[in-house]
C-alpha cells in the first residue's frame, strides 16, 4: 500500500550457481512488509534455491535485502534475527523435546559461549502457548504426527522473532485438512505479528488463496510477477509448466487452478 | 521440561560412581593396604591438615609414587576419550563416530612404530608418549587437509572418507616398518593394547593439553545441540556452522592426541561411553559432553582396576579388560533401555 516504505524483503539480480549448475538467473523481486509472496514454478526451477539464497544459505551474486539493508553487511547473527527459515523437511533429532527445539530459535540473541535467558525462555513459552503445543512442550520430536512436526517448526521459526519469515513448502507431506490449518495458522500470524511471509508453494490454487503476490520460476528465471490473478493465467501455466488446465475465480475473486484431463483423442494423436 | 533439574542430578550420579571407582582403584592392590590407613593418608597430604595415617614409608610410597598416580592417569585418559568421542559424534552428527575416526590410533601407531623399531632401546622408551602425541595429531592433520581439498565447503561425509583413507594408508606403512624387525613386534603390540602405568611424568606431561581441550569441548555443549538440527538450520539460526565445527573437532583431537600419549590405543571407551551416558542422561550435549567425561573416567579406572588384580600378580592390558567388560555392559544397557526407535 504505501509505496514509500523499503520492501521488507528485495533481491536484485540475484545468480546461483550449485555445482557448477547454473540454477538461479537474475532473480530480482520484492515483498511489501506484511505481504505474503508465494514463489511457485515447476519442479527444479529453482525455488528451494532461491529461499536459500535468501537465507544466505548458498553462495550467490546479485543483492538481497532486508528492509533496505543489504544482508551481506549484516553478521550473521544480526541477520538471523531479521530473517527465519524453515526448511522443507528440517533435521529434527527425535530424542529432543518440542520446548527445546523451539528454544533453538532464541540462538542468534545468545552470545557465541553464553546460554539461554530467562526472557528467551519466557518467549518460547509463549509461543508454544499460541501454537497449541504447551501440552506438547516436554514431548520428543519423534513421537509428533506430521501436522504437530510442521507447527513445532514453525514455533521455532516464531522464537526467532524475525520480521521475514522463508517457509520452504510448509505444506510438504500434510493431508488436506492440516495443509489449511498450517497455512491459515501461518497467515493469523502473519496479520497478528505484521510479518512479512515469503513460502515456496506448489499447490497452484493454495498459492493463489493465501497468497498477495506470485513470482512465477522458470528454469532459474523470474517470468512473471504480481496478484494471483495475473500470474495464475492459463497461457503462462501451459507455457511453464506443460500442463493444460483451467483457472476459474474462486471464493473472494481469488483463481482456482483445475488440472484438465487431455482427451482421449488427443491423447492418441500424441502417442 | 528445562535441562537444568536432569543435568545436575546426571553430574551428582556421575560424580559418586567416579569418587567410588577411584577409592576401589585406591583400595585394590597386592599390598593390602587398609582403606582407612589410605583416606588418613590422603588427609595428610591436604594443606593444613596433618594426621598420621601408620603406614610405613614403604607403603607410602607405594601409594603415591604408584597408585595414586596410575588410578589418576585412568581417570584422566578415560574422560579424554569419552569426551573427544562425544565431541565427534557431535561433529560428525553420527553416533558411529569415535576419536581414532581421523586418523589419530593410524597416526600415533605408526609413529611409536617407527621409534620402537629404529631408535629402540632406552631412548626409544623415553621418545614413546612424545611420538604417539605428534603421530596423531599429524594423522587427524592429514585427514583434515586432504578432507578439505578434496570437497569444497568442507562437508563431514568427505572428512570422514579422507580419515579412513589416511587410516588405511598409515596402517599399510606401520605394518610394513612393523615386519622390517619382528623381535619388536611384542612392544608394539602391547602398546596398542594400552597401559596407564606412566605415573606422574607422564600425567604432568598431558596435563595442560588435557585441561584446555576438556575446557573447549565442554563450553560447546549448547553450539553442538544447535547443530544436531543441521546445518543449514544453524547457519540460518545465525551460528557459524563451519567454524563451531572446527573448533571442537580441534579440541576433540588435541583430548585424543593427550590420552593416545600416555595409554596406548585404548579402545572402546570413546565409543561406548557417550552412548550409555545418552541413553541414562539425555540427548543434550550441555549433559552428555560432562557426564560423558566423569563416566569414561569412572569407566577406564574400574577396568584398570580390574586388568591389575584378576590375574596378579600378572597384569591383563587395558584394552583387552575394556572390550572384554564394556561390550557386554553396553549390550546389557541398551536391553534396559530399549526404546521405539523413530
Amino acid at each position: 500500500m504505501s509505496g514509500r516504505a523499503a520492501p521488507a524483503v528485495e533481491t536484485r539480480g540475484v545468480g546461483v550457481t550449485l555445482g557448477g549448475r547454473r540454477v538461479l538467473t537474475d532473480v530480482t523481486l520484492s515483498a511489501a512488509p506484511g505481504q505474503w509472496l508465494a514463489i511457485i514454478g515447476p519442479n527444479g526451477a529453482g525455488k528451494s534455491t532461491l529461499l536459500r539464497a535468501v537465507a544466505g544459505l548458498v553462495p550467490r551474486e546479485g543483492e538481497v535485502l532486508v528492509a533496505g539493508t543489504a544482508v551481506d553487511d549484516l553478521r550473521p547473527r544480526r541477520r538471523a534475527r531479521l530473517i527465519a527459515y524453515a526448511p522443507q523437511s528440517p533435521a529434527l533429532p527425535p530424542d529432543m523435546t518440542v520446548y527445546d527445539y523451539a528454544l533453538l530459535g532464541r540462538t542468534p540473541y545468545i552470545a557465541y559461549l553464553g546460554s539461554e535467558s530467562a526472557r528467551d525462555r519466557e518467549v518460547t513459552r509463549s509461543v508454544l502457548e499460541r501454537l497449541d503445543l504447551d501440552g506438547f512442550a516436554s514431548r520428543p520430536l519423534g513421537h509428533l504426527s506430521g501436522g504437530e512436526r510442521q507447527r513445532v517448526v514453525l514455533a521455532r521459526a516464531l522464537v526467532q522473532q524475525a520480521p521475514v519469515l522463508l517457509l520452504d513448502e510448509p505444506t510438504t507431506a500434510l493431508d488436506l485438512g492440516h495443509q489449511q490449518q498450517v497455512l491459515e495458522l501461518v497467515d493469523r500470524l502473519r496479520l497478528a505479528d505484521d510479518l512479512t511471509v515469503v513460502t515456496t508453494l506448489h499447490d497452484l490454487s493454495l498459492a493463489g488463496q493465501y497468497a498477495d503476490a506470485l513470482v512465477l520460476l522458470a528454469a532459474g528465471r523470474a517470468v512473471a510477477a504480481g496478484p494471483p490473478e495475473r500470474v495464475l493465467a492459463e497461457p503462462l501455466l501451459a507455457e511453464h509448466f506443460g500442463a493444460r488446465v483451467r483457472v476459474e475465480p474462486g471464493p473472494g475473486g481469488r483463481p482456482v487452478v483445475h488440472l484438465v484431463r487431455p482427451s482421449v483423442s488427443s491423447m492418441v494423436e500424441e502417442a | 521440561m528445562t535441562p537444568a533439574r536432569p543435568r545436575g542430578r546426571a553430574l551428582l550420579v556421575a560424580s559418586v560412581v567416579l569418587a567410588a571407582s577411584l577409592a576401589l582403584g585406591l583400595m585394590a592392590g597386592a599390598a593390602g593396604i587398609s582403606p582407612r590407613a589410605i583416606a588418613l593418608a590422603l588427609l595428610d597430604r591436604l594443606p593444613l591438615v596433618s594426621v598420621h595415617s601408620g603406614l610405613a614409608p614403604v607403603e607410602e610410597g607405594l601409594l603415591f609414587q604408584l597408585r595414586v598416580p596410575r588410578v589418576l592417569l585412568a581417570a584422566v585418559v578415560g574422560g579424554l576419550l569419552a569426551t573427544a568421542g562425544a565431541g565427534y559424534q557431535g561433529v560428525f552428527r553420527n553416533p558411529l563416530a569415535d576419536p581414532y575416526l581421523l586418523g589419530a590410533a593410524a597416526g600415533a601407531g605408526l609413529t611409536v612404530t617407527l621409534v620402537v623399531v629404529f631408535l629402540g632401546g632406552d631412548t626409544g622408551v623415553t621418545a614413546v608418549p612424545i611420538a604417539a602425541f605428534a603421530g596423531a595429531v599429524g594423522g587427524v592433520f592429514l585427514a583434515y587437509a586432504l578432507g578439505h581439498t578434496a570437497g569444497r565447503g568442507g562437508g563431514t561425509a568427505t572428512l570422514v572418507l579422507a580419515g579412513v583413507a589416511v587410516t588405511s594408508f598409515l596402517t599399510a606403512i606401520q605394518t610394513f616398518v612393523q615386519q622390517l624387525k619382528v623381535e619388536e613386534l611384542q612392544r608394539i603390540y602391547s602398546w596398542i593394547l594400552g597401559d596407564v602405568g606412566g605415573g606422574w611424568d607422564q600425567l604432568r606431561m598431558i596435563a595442560p593439553y588435557a585441561a584446555v581441550s576438556t575446557v573447549v569441548m565442554l563450553l560447546h555443549g549448547r553450539l553442538l545441540d544447535v547443530l544436531s538440527v543441521g546445518d543449514e538450520e544453524a547457519v540460518s539460526l545465525g551460528l557459524r556452522a563451519a567454524r563451531v565445527r572446527f573448533v571442537v573437532l580441534l579440541a576433540a583431537s588435541l583430548a585424543t592426541a593427550s590420552a593416545v600419549a600416555v595409554s596406548g590405543l585404548i579402545a572402546f571407551v570413546g565409543i561406548v561411553v557417550p552412548h550409555v551416558v545418552r541413553r541414562l542422561a539425555g540427548w543434550s550435549y550441555r549433559i552428555v559432553l560432562p557426564v560423558s567425561f566423569l563416566g569414561g573416567a569412572a569407566f577406564l579406572v574400574l577396568a584398570d582396576t580390574i586388568a591389575r588384580t584378576v590375574l596378579a600378580p600378572a597384569e591383563l592390558p587395558i584394552g583387552v579388560v575394556t572390550a572384554f567388560v564394556g561390550a557386554p555392559f553396553f549390550v546389557t544397557i541398551l536391553r534396559v533401555t530399549r526404546r521405539v526407535e523413530t
